[in-house]
């Protein structure tokens, strides 16, 4: 029963550590990217183009190659939105447009570019089914690593998931060490935190940020791709995706801009994400008064964190703004 | 900087100088032709898509827009109805406090409506109903406003972060109202309120059911502006937005000036939320305010925070948001083909900003580019 939800949860939070991971390295630059939800969009409708054309290449009868299968998905979902971050650089730190308005934007074109080819694909690519039910492709994506048959609590917290689910874990842990024992990860923080001492110490601030953000986004595209490939096994549905972008960045937060504190925030939002199927005997009403916990946590940890006023707690100090060294 | 000039081996291939201020025509001139080149590029996108002719895909576009009556006071209704929440956030943008809770303080805003036309509307006489929706719809979104502005008066609380997940609480409230009052039960909706009775259904001026929304807004946009631009506060908030220091310097009181402008800010949100429930959809879902709390900021930041203008930069939303859409019903397509016009032509305004701040200086020429 625990291990079933334990399972759950972890499922339900993978897509959201993926999107916070790639959050929280695009704030460590100074970039407040509020168009996370729109990249998560078009992380996932990428993959989908990508392996919707694979398999209507090689044809229904002819099985695919597992490797193709992969890779040719993951390529278009991280190609796909790390297009939205440059998108995002361009206008932010080249043209130094105001970052809430530019992220809004691009959460806007980024959930229409996911509904609408989500919609319109199969009319589009003259194909004769009506939806997108990727099933074939899906199976690598969901199937769980092989190394044991039994079933107990164990395999089933543990080996129960999709490779994705532990490339997110292992994405949030590598990006940990980065900041933490790196020097690329210091001078990174440095430009999240004073952008003009980092500048006056030589680093390169824009491509900082411009790296930082492109790779960030490239990562919370695969927690699109992790949703349409393992989560709903690859039938697209428009909106389906929800406002799991926005909880993504609800997790930043609760996650203090810790990565590997965002692997355990992340099984957490899940739990409470699903915690009203668990909870035996409740109305449907309150049900959806359930539902509201991740985000009142979430809003409980950044009145502490800022009331606390704890340095290592803090967001990075030049977050949201554009930096102009002729400007000082 | 100047030394960059003389030693030519150090001086980059272009770089850019801040202007000092350029002329208002010159700078609405280089809006307009961002909006221009917008265009083109959605048509060409349009047209890859649907392999129609731009002239054909014009014209659907216009005649989705204003092609009737019935499609005008529609587009009317949708440009006063983002107007009004557009209005709503300007107060709290110019003080530089990042509000993007507006989605959320309508819809409680829209919820207390709602909750007055269901719980009291046949247990008092119409005119105190109304004034009971009124206050409730104006309290309830002022203190939704309120919590995130007291946290960032007290603890300096980051209230973008703050306001956004208000939102979902708000939502989440609505879906629990929602269950409660739903009709016929099951069906997860409330259905019309109230619909043989009509019981706080705004009246229909001539017939027009939409006419009160626009009038309302309207008179809302002239107080707004004389507001910002004519009052003792509004000239603080612009001081605080400019800089919070110099306002404390020369005795605002910061705190207190926060504090106001968001209770004015989310009260506002909540008028719009009356209008949504009592005078246009009678009903109340998530989706009432249907993402404008959004679309909002970038119409008030789009007319640089000016609510005359803003009649204008709403009005071009809406009237690509209809015409895209009526694109996408003609030729077949998704109706999220909208989104990704609208995203397109965001993009282009906003990095148009930039040609009106900065210009460009090449090397060894001293011309201006733009």
């Amino acid at each position: 029963m625990l291990a079933t939800f334990i399972q759950r949860a972890v499922i339900q939070g993978i897509p959201l550590l993926f999107g916070s991971t790639g959050e929280i390295i695009t704030e460590k630059s100074g970039n407040l990217n509020l168009g996370i939800p729109g990249i998560m969009y078009v992380g996932g409708i990428s993959g989908v183009i990508g392996s919707f054309l694979y398999e209507q290449h090689m044809g229904i009868g002819t099985p695919l190659n597992p490797f193709l299968a992969i890779a040719i998905p993951m390529i278009c979902s991280l190609v796909g939105s790390a297009l939205m971050g440059l998108i995002y650089c361009f206008l932010t730190v080249t043209l130094r447009a105001n970052q809430n308005v530019t992220g809004l934007a691009l959460t806007t074109f980024g959930v229409g570019f996911g509904n609408f080819f989500g919609g319109s694909l199969a009319k589009l690519a003259n194909s004769e089914t009506a939806s997108i039910a990727l099933v074939r492709t899906s199976k690598f994506f969901s199937s769980p690593i092989p190394i044991t048959k039994e079933v107990s609590w164990f395999t089933r917290i543990f080996l129960s998931y999709g490779f994705l689910a532990y490339l997110a874990v292992i994405i949030a842990i590598l990006t940990a060490v980065f900041f933490k024992r790196t020097r690329a990860g210091l001078y990174l923080r440095a430009v999240g935190e004073n952008p003009a001492t980092a500048d006056a110490a030589g680093i390169n601030v824009n491509a900082y940020k411009y790296v930082a953000t492109c790779v960030g986004s490239a990562v919370a595209g695969l927690g699109g791709l992790y949703y349409v490939m393992d989560y709903i096994s690859g039938v697209w549905s428009n909106d389906g995706f929800g406002d799991r972008g926005w909880l993504a960045i609800a997790l930043v937060i609760f996650a203090v801009w810790k990565p590997d504190l965002s692997i355990l925030g992340s099984i957490l939002f899940g739990g409470l994400y699903i915690l009203y199927l668990n909870i035996p005997g409740l109305s449907r009403s309150s049900q959806e008064l359930f539902k509201m916990l991740p985000y009142l946590v979430t809003i409980l940890v950044l009145i502490i964190t800022s009331a606390r006023k704890k340095r290592e707690s803090q967001p990075p100090a030049s977050l949201g703004l554009s930096y102009f060294r002729e400007e000082r | 900087m100047n030394n960059a000039k003389n030693e030519k081996m150090h001086e980059p291939f272009v770089r850019m100088v801040k202007r000092d201020g350029m002329s208002r025509k010159k700078a609405w001139l280089i809006r307009g032709l961002s909006i221009v080149f917008a265009l083109l590029f959605c048509s060409v996108v349009t047209i890859l898509l649907t392999g129609q002719n731009p002239i054909k895909i014009y014209s659907t576009m216009i005649s989705g827009a204003i092609g009737t009556p019935r499609r005008v006071w529609l587009l009317l209704q949708t440009i006063a109805m983002l107007l009004c929440i557009s209005l709503a956030v300007t107060p709290a943008f110019k003080m530089r406090f990042w509000n993007i809770g507006a989605e959320g303080q309508v819809l409680i805003g829209g919820l207390a409506t709602a909750a007055c036309m269901i719980l009291i509307g046949d247990k008092v006489p119409a005119p105190l109903l109304y004034l009971f929706m009124f206050l409730a719809a104006i309290a309830a979104g002022a203190l939704w406003a309120l919590i995130p502005a007291l946290c960032k008066a007290k603890w300096g609380t980051n209230e973008t972060l703050f306001t956004l997940m208000m939102n979902y609480v708000a939502m989440q409230l609505i879906r629990f109202f929602i269950v409660k009052w739903e009709v016929p039960k099951g069906s997860g909706t409330i259905g019309i309120i109230n619909q043989d009775s009509q019981t706080g259904w705004f009246p229909a001026i001539g017939g027009n059911l939409y006419l009160l929304n626009i009038i309302i807004v309207f008179l809302l946009c002239i107080i707004m502006y004389v507001y910002l631009t004519y009052s003792k506060q509004g000239y603080e908030i612009s001081v605080v937005g400019e800089s919070e220091n110099t306002a404390r310097y020369v005795g605002i009181n910061v705190k207190k000036v926060i504090i106001r402008t968001m209770i004015l800010s989310g009260a506002v949100c909540g008028i719009a939320g009356l209008l949504l429930v009592g005078g246009t959809n009678h009903t109340i879902a998530t989706t009432t305010a249907d993402g404008r709390g959004f679309t909002a900021i970038m119409v008030s930041w789009l007319a640089k925070f000016n609510p005359i203008v803003m009649i204008f930069t709403s009005f071009l939303l809406v009237f690509l948001e209809r015409g895209s859409g009526e694109i996408a019903t003609v030729f077949r397509l998704n109706q999220a083909f909208a989104d990704i016009i609208s995203g397109i032509i965001l993009f282009f305004i906003i990095g148009s900003e930039f040609f009106i701040n900065y210009k460009l200086i090449f090397r060894h020429s001293h011309k201006e580019v733009k």
